[in-house]
């Protein structure tokens, strides 16, 4: 069920990528470690649509159900976590955003949907920059034109 | 006057409480744990009220409350109900300033929106739907000389409503007044972005509602939020918001066998044909304001037009007065009567908008206008402010493929008719779309060709009551205003009816 993107980097060994296509900054690694102490291995899925869209939303892993309709970004290894922390996004919108890398990241926030954050005064934020040439190339990546 | 006073200041049209408890059976309820989460202005960044911060145990509170109430409210006659919604609406129409200033001091939005279509909006929606109730009729099919099929409306009972925060009065009334023309009683949980103005809204109506019909549960959506939407005790969920909690309310609805309406959103295509610069006259000039509509709400508006494309024998002098009139948009105190476009509505939704600026530049689409953080003076520098902005570029970016909630439109040029159609629909989404032309049949054409729950035609960004409001594709599923919205609240009854003394034969 749990399909990897055809573009994504080697998946027997996902939460060590030559190239990856999500990072985390070490402010957002702070609330993973507290979420992750007080409620077990988290996951994150990628928001699209208004309100709250675009924000990556942080659950129990397994809490949101993935399927055939989703892909596997990256597993995030984040110090001090035994389980790594699943990536995901819709496929669809992946091949609206495929050209770009994800950074999570944390800000001062009221939260919204059911991320677990949210009751801490903070919210995950995605920050993108487009892939590099070589990126592109190592993850297979061929841009969608408009 | 040109400055309402902030709420609580002297002057002011109405004060905000110090502190919110939930409002379960008529009453104000602490919240279980005893916790409460602060409630800042977007206006300034200040705490104003603190709210209570909700839990699993006041949740079932709120319901044990709504299942107590629900079977006589549901028993209630039409007339009886529609009285209750009218009389809510005169209420409203007493306190329209004292509303409009809750609503723009929560949300961060301009009072002059708020005060003539936020709240005016919210009140005809209760008339609305109190004349729609008195109207509606079950029916019944003749199927032989012999047996009748009635069809009966009924109440689902106790449902969930789950309200976003970008017009915190407008969007609970949208999903308050048919669910209880329907005759259902109601667990509404505020978003925390904006937890506070309801419950001003509710201290103005609460004699008019029996307790228990409408309970109002604040809190956090992992802690509130989803208790309510995993509940089995509810008969239905409604919820705007975004993509992903959608797919999750489906999950737990699905656990429970229970429906669902969502609104998720949309990235609205606003095409402007080469026709409407035909003249220089008013249409040309409704069209121009048509296009700075993205600007409404500070783009906090699920169908915010934020994809304006252009035809090309128009693009350059069209997008030029475009981007002339988006600079006279006046950005300012949220009070103040002149001020078109105020704060966004929280310090994350601030951060998301400028992320995508950032994004759209280093995809190499142009900023015509716009593109920071606007600094604004004294008082409102803690707030969150953004200048209205232009973006060109084309289709395959982020910006144009993801609704950024700010006010940010992305401009494409476009050569065909057919070209307009397939960028149009070159999008996850189907909630909104503008199509402006002088020419009949394009118009037709072109609305009835776009993958959208609406097509506004020479107009954008009206919500009247009785039209339907909803998304194709990944903006959702179900409608909103319209009497038809009575079909969500409602059970189908369906009696089958023998009016024969003979036996069928086969036993």
């Amino acid at each position: 069920m749990q399909d990897q993107p055809e573009q994504q980097e080697r998946p027997e060994q996902p939460d060590q990528p030559e190239v990856s296509r999500v990072a985390v900054t070490p402010a957002a690694a702070d609330v993973l470690r507290t979420l992750h102490a007080a409620n077990g291995p988290l996951m994150f899925h990628q928001s699209g649509g208004c309100c709250d869209g675009s924000s990556p939303m942080c659950y129990l892993e397994g809490e949101f159900r993935t399927g055939g309709s989703d892909v596997q970004l990256a597993a995030l290894r984040i110090d001090g976590m035994a389980e790594p922390v699943t990536f995901w996004m819709s496929r669809d919108q992946f091949e609206r955003w495929g050209h770009t890398h994800l950074t999570v990241d944390v800000v001062p926030g009221r939260g919204s949907g059911f991320s677990l954050e949210a009751p801490e005064g903070v919210r995950f934020l995605i920050r993108s920059r487009l892939l590099t040439a070589a990126e592109s190339e190592a993850l297979g990546w061929h841009t969608r034109q408009s | 006057m040109t400055r309402y006073a902030a709420p609580g200041e002297p002057g002011a049209k109405m004060s905000y409480l110090p502190r919110y408890d939930h409002w379960i059976g008529g009453e104000f309820v602490a919240p279980a744990l005893g916790r409460y989460f602060e409630n800042p202005t977007p206006v300034t960044g200040q705490t104003f009220c603190e709210v209570a911060r909700g839990t699993a145990e006041d949740i079932e509170r709120a319901l044990d409350a709504a299942h107590a109430a629900a079977p006589a409210w549901g028993r209630t006659s039409a007339a009886e109900r529609a009285g209750i919604l009218n009389r809510i609406a005169d209420r409203m129409e007493a306190n329209v300033e004292a509303l409009a200033l809750a609503e723009s001091w929560e949300n961060g939005k301009p009072i002059r929106e708020s005060l003539a279509a936020d709240i005016p909006l919210a009140i005809d929606h209760f008339r609305y739907f109190a004349g729609a109730i008195r109207a509606q009729e079950g029916s019944l099919s003749e199927i032989d000389d012999d047996t009748v099929a009635y069809h009966f409306h009924e109440p689902l009972g106790v449902v969930a409503q789950i309200i976003p925060w970008n017009f915190p009065i407008l969007m609970a009334v949208w999903k308050l007044a048919p669910a209880l023309a329907a005759g259902n009683a109601v667990v509404l949980k505020p978003a925390e972005q904006t937890p506070a103005s309801v419950h001003f809204w509710m201290s103005l109506v609460e004699d008019l509602i029996p307790p228990g019909v409408v309970n109002i549960v604040n809190g956090f959506g992992v802690e509130a939020g989803k208790p309510l939407a995993s509940s089995a005790r509810v008969a239905k969920v409604a919820f705007t918001g975004e993509t992903t909690t959608g797919r999750l309310i489906m999950q737990y609805a699905s656990e429970n066998i229970k429906p669902v309406t969502l609104e998720l959103g949309g990235k609205s295509p606003n095409i402007f044909f080469d026709d409407v610069s035909a003249a220089d006259d008013d249409f040309l000039d409704k069209a121009l304001e048509g296009f700075t509509m993205f600007a409404l709400n500070q783009g906090e508006v699920c169908t915010c037009p934020s994809r304006a494309l252009i035809q090309e024998g128009h693009y350059s002098d069209f997008l030029d007065a475009a981007v002339e009139r988006t600079r006279t948009i006046v950005q300012g105190h949220p009070l103040d009567l002149t001020t078109m476009i105020g704060a966004q509505a929280s310090n994350d939704q601030l951060e998301k908008i400028l992320s995508y600026l950032d994004i759209g530049q280093q995809e190499g689409a142009k900023i015509l206008t716009g593109g920071v953080r606007a600094d604004m003076p004294g008082e409102l520098a803690g707030g969150y402010y953004v200048e209205p902005t232009i973006f060109e570029g084309n289709n395959a970016m982020r910006i144009f493929q993801e609704e950024i909630f700010g006010p940010v439109v992305s401009v494409a040029p476009f050569a065909s008719y057919d070209d307009a159609i397939r960028i149009a629909n070159d999008t996850l989404y189907g909630l909104g779309a503008g199509v402006w032309t002088r020419d009949a049949t394009t118009a037709y054409r072109a609305g009835r060709a776009i993958q959208a729950g609406r097509v506004w035609t020479n107009c954008y960004h009206a919500y009247p009551a009785h039209a339907a409001f909803g998304g194709y594709k990944g903006s959702g599923i179900g409608r909103e205003n319209h009497k038809m919205m009575l079909d969500h609240y409602q059970q189908t009854k369906n009696l089958l009816v023998s009016y024969s003394a003979k036996k069928l034969g086969f036993f």
